[in-house]
């Protein structure tokens, strides 16, 4: 069981978290475990300020661990140095909820910069990489477009491109539907699950979206903090 | 402009693309930077102008040692020096020649009620070999009385009124109620003093100033002979004559040592030296509120960058991108309107205010230093911050 739990891409044991200080601190996450599976999608689903973005950002490595342990394939975040962070960060992939695309870059300029922080391969080759994320997602026709002329949908396509173009080994993803139509929505949902077949790659989804709950392979929902359903 | 960034840096030229996006942001910016430039320009170059203004008396004459009266510190202040001192130091071994040199201030009215002021030099009439060669040339005619050289460019007169000026044909002129004639000009221009030069032997300098006496002028020019060194004939000096009346130096000693004083011991020096400062500061001021606005601007999409995997490094090096981009593109409209300025400075003053190359040079790297080390201070905020926080 031990091993089992070492090889778990995610390992969360005993997490608590607080914001602000002095008189105004107030605890966000209280003794939360969570052992996510290699390969599998997870929903975390609950109202707003239930914590469900504050547990992603810590698990992903974008939010100092405060109390607790967060095992993230297989380093530990609580008292990881700022190189630890920046190495694990590119083994990952985000998909926020605001696109936050880089307004002076192209689209495929932005899916790039998800290549570039690898610094392998070389630029004709991450280039091609980088059209071809476009086009899976339907942007062929639009490579060359600034963030600013393109549709809040076809934004969020870019983000996920840029997200998936490195094939991380663990995709966090914060409301990624919120802007895409039922269909589109859909498509990045089977496309990622398609990744975790075929490569293993890990799913984890802060979603209010009914339409893709049925494709997750486990539910866990937050209240106050604290994970109150875990099916 | 993108594909070449690319190539050089193996990245996306992320600060260009950055500033270039925003056109008028950029404009915005380039026009800061490039007047933070024209502030130091302008401070150097009455900074410069002084000095040059110092200097630029010494090199009027062609003389190696430089005797003054030892509470002198500069040509024109200080006590008069003993013409006796002249003939005790002819009588040095290695001391070739030497002539008195009298100095004073001669208001120039003219019928149309403008007036200069003249710094007038006068010299032993047969001295023309302790001028510059220009000078020196015509000084052989002022044996007669009442003849003077003066300065074209003197302020306060009209470009042309002393073209064509030659003992034949010379320019006559009154000051203190003696009627002078110009027989030859020269074009050296005025200082903060003075508005122009005059050069009298020391005859007609005595007669224009009354009250002075030949045995006092205010210095005394020596020439050493040939193949001997002036320092070691300085030394020489300074062992016979008395340290507490007079100082020798060599002449480029004295002017090093008066520009020393009229930058740090005089009021019009240590102003312009805290101009130059001043002008610095405000111009690092400038140039860091330009990059941490931008900075600022782009939290949102650095943090996005950094929770990528992307290094404080990258974010650096983006900053360090934009510093030296603006700080070149800048620095160009800052040197045009500098020279510009310099130009109608000097017109309008006749002080000597010239861009040379090692100050634009100096003043570019001072500018790419301040836009790195602005930068740098810039991108510290990310440094510590969680991704999270950022968004």
């Amino acid at each position: 069981m031990a091993h089992l739990e070492n090889t778990a891409p995610i390992d969360v044991r005993r997490l608590n978290h607080w914001f602000g200080t002095g008189d105004a601190r107030k605890q966000a996450i209280w003794d939360v475990n969570l052992t996510v599976t290699r390969g599998s999608l997870t929903i975390l689903m609950g109202p707003s300020g239930s914590g469900k973005t504050t547990i992603l950002t810590l698990m992903g490595c974008l939010r100092e661990v405060q109390d607790g342990s967060v095992q993230l394939l297989g380093t530990e975040l609580n008292g990881a140095s700022e190189a630890q962070s920046v190495a694990l960060r590119r083994r990952l992939g985000f998909i926020f909820q605001a696109h936050n695309l880089h307004e002076s870059l192209t689209a495929a300029q932005n899916v790039l910069m998800g290549l570039e922080v690898h610094g392998r391969g070389n630029p004709a080759q991450q280039k091609a990489a980088a059209h071809h994320a476009l086009r899976l997602l339907g942007l062929d026709d639009r490579l060359d477009y600034l963030p600013s002329n393109l549709s809040g949908g076809q934004k969020q396509r870019v983000a996920v491109a840029r997200a998936l173009v490195s094939n991380p080994e663990i995709v966090f993803a914060d409301e990624p539907t919120a802007a895409l139509d039922k269909d589109s929505g859909r498509t990045v949902v089977e496309m990622l699950k398609e990744m975790g077949r075929q490569r293993g790659t890990t799913t984890v989804m802060v979603t209010h979206d009914n339409r893709i709950l049925e494709l997750a392979d486990r539910i866990v929902t937050l209240e106050d903090g604290r994970i109150v359903k875990d099916e | 402009m993108t594909p070449l960034l690319t190539y050089l840096f193996g990245r996306l030229p992320i600060g260009w693309l950055q500033l270039s996006h925003n056109r008028t942001r950029l404009l915005a910016a380039i026009a800061g930077v490039g007047f933070a430039n024209l502030l130091v320009f302008v401070q150097l170059g009455i900074m410069g102008a002084l000095n040059a203004s110092t200097t630029a008396a010494y090199a009027l004459f062609n003389a190696d040692i430089l005797v003054s009266s030892a509470d002198a510190n500069t040509l024109t202040d200080g006590s008069n020096v003993a013409r006796q001192r002249l003939f005790q130091a002819l009588g040095i071994p290695g001391v070739d020649d030497g002539t008195p040199l009298f100095i004073a201030n001669l208001e120039w009215q003219r019928t149309d009620g403008t007036s200069s002021t003249l710094q007038t030099f006068g010299l032993g009439a047969d001295a023309t070999h302790f001028l510059m060669p220009e000078i020196g040339a015509d000084f052989g005619h002022l044996v007669l009385e009442d003849t003077v050289l003066i300065d074209r460019s003197t302020r306060g007169l009209a470009g042309d009124a002393l073209e064509g000026v030659t003992p034949n044909t010379p320019f006559v002129f009154e000051a203190r109620d003696r009627t002078l004639s110009a027989v030859g000009t020269l074009d050296v221009g005025g200082g903060f003093s003075a508005d122009g030069k005059l050069f009298a032997s020391d005859q007609t300098f005595l007669r224009l100033f009354g009250t002075r006496s030949s045995g006092a002028p205010n210095h005394i020019l020596l020439k050493v002979e040939d193949g001997i060194d002036a320092a070691v004939v300085v030394d020489r000096l300074q062992a016979v004559l008395p340290a507490d009346s007079v100082k020798i130096n060599t002449l480029s000693d004295a002017a090093a040592a008066d520009l020393s004083y009229q930058t740090t011991e005089r009021p019009t020096g240590i102003i312009f030296g805290f101009g130059v400062l001043i002008g610095v500061l405000v111009g690092i001021v400038i140039v860091y509120q330009i990059l941490s606005t931008d900075v600022a601007e782009h939290l949102k999409e650095y943090a996005t960058f950094k929770a990528m995997g992307y290094s404080q490094g990258f974010f650096l090096g983006i900053v360090f991108e934009e510093a030296i981009i603006l700080a070149v593109l800048g620095f160009i409209p800052g040197l045009l309107a500098s020279i510009g300025l310099y130009a109608g400075l000097a017109a309008a003053t006749g002080l000597p205010l010239e861009m040379g190359a090692d100050r634009a040079i100096a003043v570019l790297l001072g500018t790419l230093s301040a836009c790195s080390i602005s930068g740098a201070i810039a991108t510290r905020r990310l440094a510590g911050a969680d991704p999270a926080d950022l968004f």
